[in-house]
């Protein structure tokens, strides 16, 4: 049997269109230039990096001692964080599905999930320097401990545990709210007790969704810059580690060598997840629940797991909180009244708040509808579509969540400083506003592209293949049909971006040059001097912004977004 | 802007597909060569998997053929993209556009097509008037029923005025109810326009109400193509035969040929004597078989009665009250047969155990 004259038709089908088929290069050679030359270049570099093939430079970096101490410090926080992120998570999940709560427990869980959306990634260190550390609210002012140290290992993994569990919390829920309760009542009327009916059946049915959510946490953990920046004190993860590798010895084939170990544990476990996880958990729980669940009112069970939890949130909240007062206190740790605002003042006059402010705005705002767009597109092509070098397009956009942002900088450093390949082609954009807009787009577009897919996989094939079939040529079905369908998703898409644009840091801090002034790089930067109060000053903007960016979205999707009758169809 | 009509022509079409599971290739479709004739309405019929909806899809352009050549009048459309073709699908999901009212999905394809406002604005009202949905330009999708909503992706086919409508399932969505008397309403349109039409359906009742021609297919081949009559009344093989209408089979030998006693003139020489489970009974032979050969009769549930005397005995083992008729399950020797008594009032009803006979014109018989 020979598939060649479907195939040969299916090709000049496809050149009959030359909007999609521009669409398709200009997009492959984005994938390949911006995400997997870098990469490709760290390879190089890190084998070829000393004038000679060959493994010299890993032999040289598994040598420095402080290099292996960081492989085994990432991985101890990465796994403890990890599961701490699963089981808070999986608490609150539980809660939130099984228990009845009232308004205001509802109230705490959802800003719970919100937050770390819309803060910047290091909010949480901040906070906790400014509450546990030596000149801690809480430490030194409440318990009267005077040298309480936050920074090192317990302090990452806290900060870390706090960052990330409402990931965790908002997946499980996700899949416990698609097991049938039948499956649970059926277990409870052959005479199982709660917790048996929990361990026997809810458990067993979450397990996969739960490594899951704990190999997701892993990865982000492994992943983050901004923290242990902050408060890893001389505790260094592998991200630190690279980055001080390249701004402070100078040793560029060292870094691009720890970036592929690093680069390397990331790839294996997303592999895991992706391939393995992903599809057990879908294998496990594909139905939908049938009806509603019967919540448990049992007195003895709601109330200690709704006072934990609250608890848990309100703490969550306080520390959040914290960062806005904190920059409201005229010396922190010495003096905290008259509450002032000199510190915003000074943000603004003394240290360019005002240029930092618009420079990530701007930036940000040029980088967020081109990766609303572009994930569309991908998602558009991914799913609806069927052409050569799909494959190539998905598992690209794909492969670069599992790049950390660390790695993306040292791979853009290695990649466009001295041009492709060190040719001196394309050097003109190191250095520019462009590929710090390119490294946003690039760093948000697998979040986008994810969100794409899933909802276009719930609109009818049939509906896109009608507008083809009345004469539309696939750009007109885009315009036409498809993205007017999935506006919600471009609209959040377009926020999402624009949120973690104006607070990404860690491939950013890597590339950006005296001329740009991003916050997030001011704030990393007071931090590190600890000016904590000119820190929770910029953050606290930040957060302001990004909140009302979300808001707006919300405005936007409930005013012009696809009514919720048009989705039910 | 009267159109000249075409028909759709396959020439030895393959389609091959690879089985997702084993990674095996295998045919879909396989060397299928249909001729439909401008302006009559043919029907796509057989179980799902046997190609049918493939077929069509690769009429309407969104799947390649591996083999032959589709033809469009004269014109060889292998190559052309679905937008191109002069061809417009109703889909069995509707396929409205959400965003759009009802003037806007109709208008859809004027629009691309680049016609002049005033002459778009005239010909949807006259289609929405056709499909009896005056009046409800305005209302979004999804305030319509799913009757009404087909009408609109029936309204929105028609009125770019293709060379052919093709229909893929378009009534598997509705009620049973709906179902019948949009058919007859497909129908109607259909003969209005005088517009060549392909409708998918795995819905034989449907097949036989709306079309000229009926083409089953089975395992991604033709099985058949004729008349609604012609397939139910000389199915080519059992599973037409079956797939078509309800289908009793006796197998029997033919033991020689009947008595020339008959007044009929038509069925001289046509007639042999079976021996069907031990009993031998006069049946309307096809002309070509042979004395001592084995065949299949194909026994309709309504062409046969029971008797309390007959040549074929048998035993009642089901006897079900239908309304409009009664179902019996009958054995003949080991054979099972179906038979559907119509009209049940004022006849005798046997009870299960009963031993009487099945009677059966000869002439009611098909021999495969």
């Amino acid at each position: 049997m020979a598939k060649s004259q479907s195939a040969a038709l299916d090709r000049k089908k496809l050149m009959a269109d030359p909007i999609m088929v521009t669409t398709i290069v200009v997009l492959i050679t984005f994938l390949t230039l911006f995400i997997l030359y870098p990469l490709a270049i760290l390879l190089v570099d890190s084998f070829y990096g000393d004038g000679s093939f060959g493994i010299g430079i890993f032999k040289r970096i598994f040598a420095m001692p402080s290099f292996t101490r960081a492989i085994t410090n990432t991985l101890k926080v990465g796994f403890v964080v990890g599961i701490l992120s699963a089981l808070i998570g999986l608490l609150f999940a539980y809660v939130e599905v099984y228990v009845r709560m009232n308004r205001f427990v509802g109230g705490l869980f959802k800003v719970v999930s919100m937050l770390p959306v819309v803060s910047p990634p290091f909010v949480l260190s901040l906070s906790m320097i400014m509450l546990f550390g030596k000149a801690g609210i809480i430490t030194r002012f409440l318990l009267g401990i005077y040298d309480n140290s936050v920074y090192g290992y317990w302090g990452i993994v806290i900060v870390q545990t706090l960052t990330f569990f409402p990931v965790c919390y908002m997946m499980l829920k996700g899949l416990l709210k698609n097991i049938d309760p039948s499956l649970e009542e059926a277990a409870r009327d052959m005479g199982a007790g709660r917790w048996k009916v929990f361990a026997d059946v809810t458990l067993p049915l979450l397990l996969p969704g739960l490594g899951n959510a704990f190999l997701v946490t892993f990865i982000e953990s492994i992943a983050d810059f901004a923290n242990p920046m902050i408060i890893g004190g001389s505790y260094d993860t592998l991200a630190t580690t690279i980055y001080l590798q390249i701004t402070g010895a100078y040793d560029k084939a060292g870094a691009a060598a720890m970036a592929v170990v690093l680069l390397c544990i990331t790839l294996a476990m997303f592999a895991v997840q992706k391939y393995y996880l992903e599809a057990k958990t879908a294998a496990t729980l594909t139905g939908k629940a049938s009806r509603a669940r019967m919540l448990i009112e049992d007195r003895s069970v709601k109330v200690p797991l709704t006072v934990f939890c609250s608890l848990a949130a309100i703490f969550v909240i306080m520390m959040y909180i914290c960062v806005p007062i904190g920059a409201l206190f005229p010396t922190w740790g010495y003096k905290f009244f008259p509450l002032t605002t000199k510190w915003f003042k000074l943000v603004f006059t003394r240290y360019h708040g005002f240029k930092a402010f618009k420079d990530s705005f701007v930036l940000s705002l040029i980088a967020a509808p081109v990766t609303a767009l572009l994930s569309m597109i991908i998602s558009y092509l991914v799913v609806k579509r069927r052409f050569r070098g799909k494959g190539f397009i998905e598992a690209v956009s794909m492969l670069a969540m599992a790049v950390p942002g660390t790695v993306l900088g040292v791979g853009y450093i290695r990649g466009f400083s001295g041009g492709i390949f060190h040719t001196g082609f394309l050097q003109g954009i190191y250095g520019t506003g462009l590929i710090l807009i390119i490294v946003f787009v690039v760093r948000s577009l697998p979040t986008g592209t994810r969100s794409g897919i899933s909802a276009l996989r719930q609109i009818d094939k049939s509906i896109e293949e009608s507008a083809y079939d009345m004469g539309a040529d696939s750009f007109r079905v885009f315009m036409t049909v498809t993205l007017p369908l999935i506006k919600d998703s471009f609209l959040s898409g377009l926020v999402t971006a624009f949120v973690r644009s104006i607070t990404a840091i860690s491939a950013i801090i890597l590339l950006v040059t005296p001329q740009y002034l991003l916050i997030t790089v001011q704030i990393n930067e007071f931090a590190e001097k600890g000016s904590y109060s000119l820190a929770c000053a910029f953050a606290s903007i930040l957060i302001l912004i990004t909140y009302g960016a979300v808001l707006l979205m919300n405005l936007v999707i409930r005013h012009f977004g696809t009514s919720k009758s048009i989705k039910e169809d | 802007m009267e159109k000249v009509k075409k028909g759709v022509r396959l020439d030895h079409i393959s389609k091959i597909y690879q089985d997702p599971k084993t990674g095996k290739d295998f045919y879909a479709v396989r060397d299928t060569s249909l001729t439909i004739e401008p302006g009559s309405f043919v029907t796509l019929l057989g179980p799902s998997g046997c190609g049918k909806t493939t077929t069509l899809r690769m009429i309407a352009g969104f799947e390649s053929p591996d083999e032959g050549e589709i033809y469009l009048g004269e014109e060889p459309i292998n190559e052309l993209t679905p937008n191109k073709r002069d061809t417009a699908m109703v889909f069995q999901s509707y396929a409205l556009l959400p965003h759009y009212n009802v003037f806007d999905n109709v208008a859809y394809g004027l629009k691309l097509r680049k016609v002049p406002r005033d002459e778009i604005r005239e010909r949807v009202l006259k289609i929405l008037d056709l499909v009896e949905l005056t009046g409800m330009e305005a209302r979004m999708t999804n305030q319509l029923s799913g009757g009404q909503q087909q009408r609109v992706a029936l309204a929105r086919a028609l009125v770019i005025e293709p060379s052919v409508l093709l229909f893929d399932e378009p009534l598997s969505n509705l009620d049973a109810k709906l179902r019948v008397s949009m058919r007859t309403e497909i129908r109607r349109i259909q003969q209005e326009v005088g517009i060549t039409a392909i409708y998918v359906t795995h819905d034989q009742s449907e097949a036989m109400a709306l079309s000229d021609n009926i083409i089953i297919m089975n395992k991604g081949v033709v099985a058949q193509m004729g008349t609604p009559q012609e397939i139910y009344y000389h199915p080519v093989n059992e599973f037409v035969a079956d797939f078509i209408g309800e289908a009793n089979f006796l197998k029997g030998t033919m033991v020689g040929a009947a008595k020339q006693l008959s007044l009929d003139k038509g069925s001289v020489g046509k007639r042999v004597i079976m021996n069907i489970e031990g009993s031998e009974i006069e049946v309307e032979g096809n002309g070509s078989m042979e004395t001592g050969n084995e065949y299949t009769l194909v026994l309709r549930p309504e062409a046969a009665t029971l008797a309390d005397e007959g040549n074929l005995p048998c035993e009642v083992v089901l006897s079900c009250f239908m309304g409009s008729y009664q179902n019996y399950h009958v054995k003949v020797g080991n054979t099972l047969v179906k038979l559907e008594e119509h009209n049940p009032k004022n006849k005798h009803i046997y009870a299960v155990g009963d031993r009487c006979a099945l009677v059966f014109d000869p002439a009611s018989v098909h021999v495969l």
